[in-house]
């Protein structure tokens, strides 16, 4: 595996203020790479800091090892799809997607070649000669797309791309460009606050915040090992509570919560009994009953409940206040047996329990 | 059009009768001050002049003949092509082209230059665009004629910090007369590329930048062409008003630079007085301007097809 982008102790100030501090993260070639945080994370200064519309404060950037940080940004072989598209309104689409072609010094031949491949591989065969004002939102984007992809870059960059499109088609969008990203072979840098598009189409996600990096890693790593609170927060649902440790073996450590109920969980680092921190309880992972279990249980009251179509959330209120909520699908489940105000038993799966130390 | 209200409902609504009573004041001004005064110049130029000034009610196409062709002293020689005033509508032309190009060279870094300012000094940029001309067009015109002879600041200036030899002469020539007219029009330009550069989403610089453009290609195949409807405009804006002035020629140009504007005053007010001919030189001046408008519209509705 060769390294695509590496970025070494990279900051960037504006003024006083730190968009980014300290970033260092490698990217390897052929890599759908997700940058993901709220908004004000820094993640798009990042993206632009790789493009070259911004300089670094300190720190090295190499692509493919060189190092790039003084080359502007049409002399970088990355290419962007920015948010709202930008397409140049006086320029039908073949000649949007060909112009960095004609920029390159290509031949009128080989843009044509180039143009019609682009144009199928996103399926845009019948509006070669439209303005972009002619075509809808989803068409647009398909022609940015393509128009950042036919100089055949070596690394992608997309800043938010998807998030102007309505629900169906941001759907759609997203099993697109996975399929795009696997059949071109080019390292996807994509920036997003929209954790479901990161999880559904990333091979590894950094999350963001404050400028920093939070964690990187795996979708599956990212949801089901947290490594922190913000993280547990951020990505998903989650039921947070305070708990102190009572005894440790390894990672598993048992731990109870403020109403006294004792629990088993994986902590995310070494730590010592009577260790404080939050337990994260992912909702879907609970389930209710009437009856209680041999297993990790918990016994409380049933609140407020929530019809979401596919689930139905509840609401669960523990001894000492302590709320929990609980997702349940309604495939298998009958909600109308239960009521508010019944005993229930809440069950966590196995290894379900996170004990993160704050 | 906006998918709520259908053509039907808009157009019975332009013919409400609250929207004529309200519409009534503009169209009797621009019927009554703007078509009638040039219906009248067009019924002028087919009479017969009085001397001094005035018309004889009598149908003649003497104007008109008069600016085509020569016929002698007497009239009553064969006619010829005459070229006396062609020229000096072709002259006129040239010299409006220059000042529209000086504008155009000036006013586009500077409506460039306002338009990326920060929002709050944009105003004010602009405000110190439009001072100079709360001045009278007449002593602007005749400061710069002091500034441009050659003894004037200009000269002195270039000579004392020995750029040149010998004065520069500006004076009297075309160029004073371009310069002139680009002093008098230079905000005509400026305003309409400010407005077109300040609607400019200049992500798309960063696109083609991205997309491997260089800074030169940028201005030219990106911002050029997306502002190109305030180029356009701001061209206009000065190039008509250039055809036809007078004040600048006269007073920067002397004899060789007569312009359109000129001759026409001179019909009138000058010692010519022959207010027909005076009419009719008016009107070959607004049909000419008429057909390069008209090119333009169309061109403008192929671009949006």
């Amino acid at each position: 595996m060769t390294t695509a982008v590496s970025l070494h102790g990279v900051r960037k100030d504006f003024g006083n203020l730190t968009a980014l501090s300290d970033v260092t993260l490698e990217i390897e070639d052929n890599e759908f790479f997700t940058l993901l945080g709220p908004s004000g994370c820094g993640k798009t200064t990042l993206l632009r800091m790789i493009a070259g519309f911004e300089g670094a404060t300190a720190g090295t950037i190499r692509l493919f090892g060189d190092e790039i940080e003084h080359l502007p940004p049409n002399k970088r072989p990355v290419n962007t799809v920015f948010q709202n598209y930008a397409l140049f309104p006086h320029m039908n689409v073949a000649e949007n997607i060909g112009f960095s072609l004609r920029m390159l010094g290509w031949t009128k031949t080989e843009i044509q070649t180039r143009v019609n491949e682009m144009v199928e591989m996103v399926q845009l065969g019948a509006l070669v000669d439209r303005k972009p004002s002619q075509i809808s939102g989803g068409q647009q984007q398909r022609v940015a797309l393509a128009r950042a992809m036919a100089p055949r870059p070596k690394v992608l960059l997309l800043d938010e791309p998807l998030s102007a499109l309505d629900l169906k088609l941001r759907q759609e969008m997203r099993s697109e460009l996975k399929r795009l990203q696997r059949e071109t072979g080019i390292t996807f840098i994509f920036v997003t606050h929209d954790q479901e598009e990161a999880l559904s189409m990333s091979d590894r996600i950094a999350v963001m915040s404050d400028g920093e990096l939070q964690q990187i890693g795996t979708p599956f790593e990212i949801y089901e090992h947290p490594n922190n609170r913000f993280i547990a927060d951020f990505i998903g649902e989650t039921n947070m509570m305070a708990a102190t440790v009572d005894t440790v073996d390894g990672l598993q450590v048992v731990c109870h919560l403020e109403g006294g109920q004792n629990l088993n969980a994986l902590a995310n680092c070494q730590i010592m009994v009577g260790a404080t921190g939050i337990l994260s309880l992912r909702p879907e992972r609970l389930s209710i009953s009437k009856t209680g279990s041999t297993s990790e249980v918990l016994k409380g009251e049933l609140g407020d409940r929530v019809y979401l179509g596919t689930d139905t959330q509840f609401i669960v209120n523990l001894s000492g206040g302590l709320k929990l909520k609980v997702r349940m699908q309604n495939s298998f489940f009958q909600g109308s047996d239960f009521k508010t105000g019944d005993t229930v038993f809440v069950t966590v799966a196995d290894g379900a329990a996170r004990f993160l130390v704050d | 059009m906006a998918a709520g209200t259908g053509s039907g409902s808009t157009v019975s609504a332009i013919f409400s009768p609250v929207r004529i009573w309200l519409l009534l004041p503009s169209w009797v001004s621009i019927g009554f001050f703007l078509l009638l005064p040039v219906l009248l110049m067009l019924v002028y130029s087919f009479l017969t002049k009085e001397f001094r000034g005035g018309v004889i009610w009598e149908f003649s196409l003497a104007s008109y003949d008069q600016f085509l062709f020569d016929r002698g002293l007497f009239g009553d020689a064969p006619a010829v092509m005459k070229w006396t005033y062609i020229n000096i509508f072709i002259r006129s032309i040239l010299q409006a082209t220059g000042a529209t190009i000086l504008c155009l060279l000036i006013g586009f870094p500077t409506a460039y230059f306002i338009a990326t300012r920060p929002i709050q000094s944009r105003t004010m940029w602009l405000f110190l665009i439009t001072v100079p001309y709360w001045v009278n067009l007449l002593i602007r015109t005749v400061s710069m004629k002091f500034l441009i002879r050659d003894t004037g600041p200009l000269n002195e200036l270039l000579l004392n910090i020995g750029l040149i030899d010998a004065p520069l002469h500006v004076i009297n020539t075309n160029f004073a007369v371009q310069l002139g007219l680009f002093y008098s029009y230079l905000p005509f330009m400026v305003l309409p590329i400010y407005a077109s550069v300040e609607r400019y989403n200049f992500t798309f610089s960063e696109v083609a930048s991205d997309l491997y453009a260089s800074k030169i290609t940028i201005l030219w195949s990106i911002i050029l062409p997306v502002v190109k409807p305030g180029i356009i405009a701001g061209s206009i804006l000065v190039f008509v008003p250039s055809l036809g002035a007078f004040l600048a020629p006269d007073l920067l140009g002397g004899a060789k630079t007569f312009m359109i504007g000129s001759l026409v005053e001179d019909q009138f007010k000058g010692n010519a007085g022959n207010w027909p001919f005076g009419a009719a030189v008016s009107m070959i001046l607004l049909s000419l301007v008429l057909v390069v408008l008209m090119f333009y519209v169309r061109a403008q509705q192929r671009d949006q097809t």
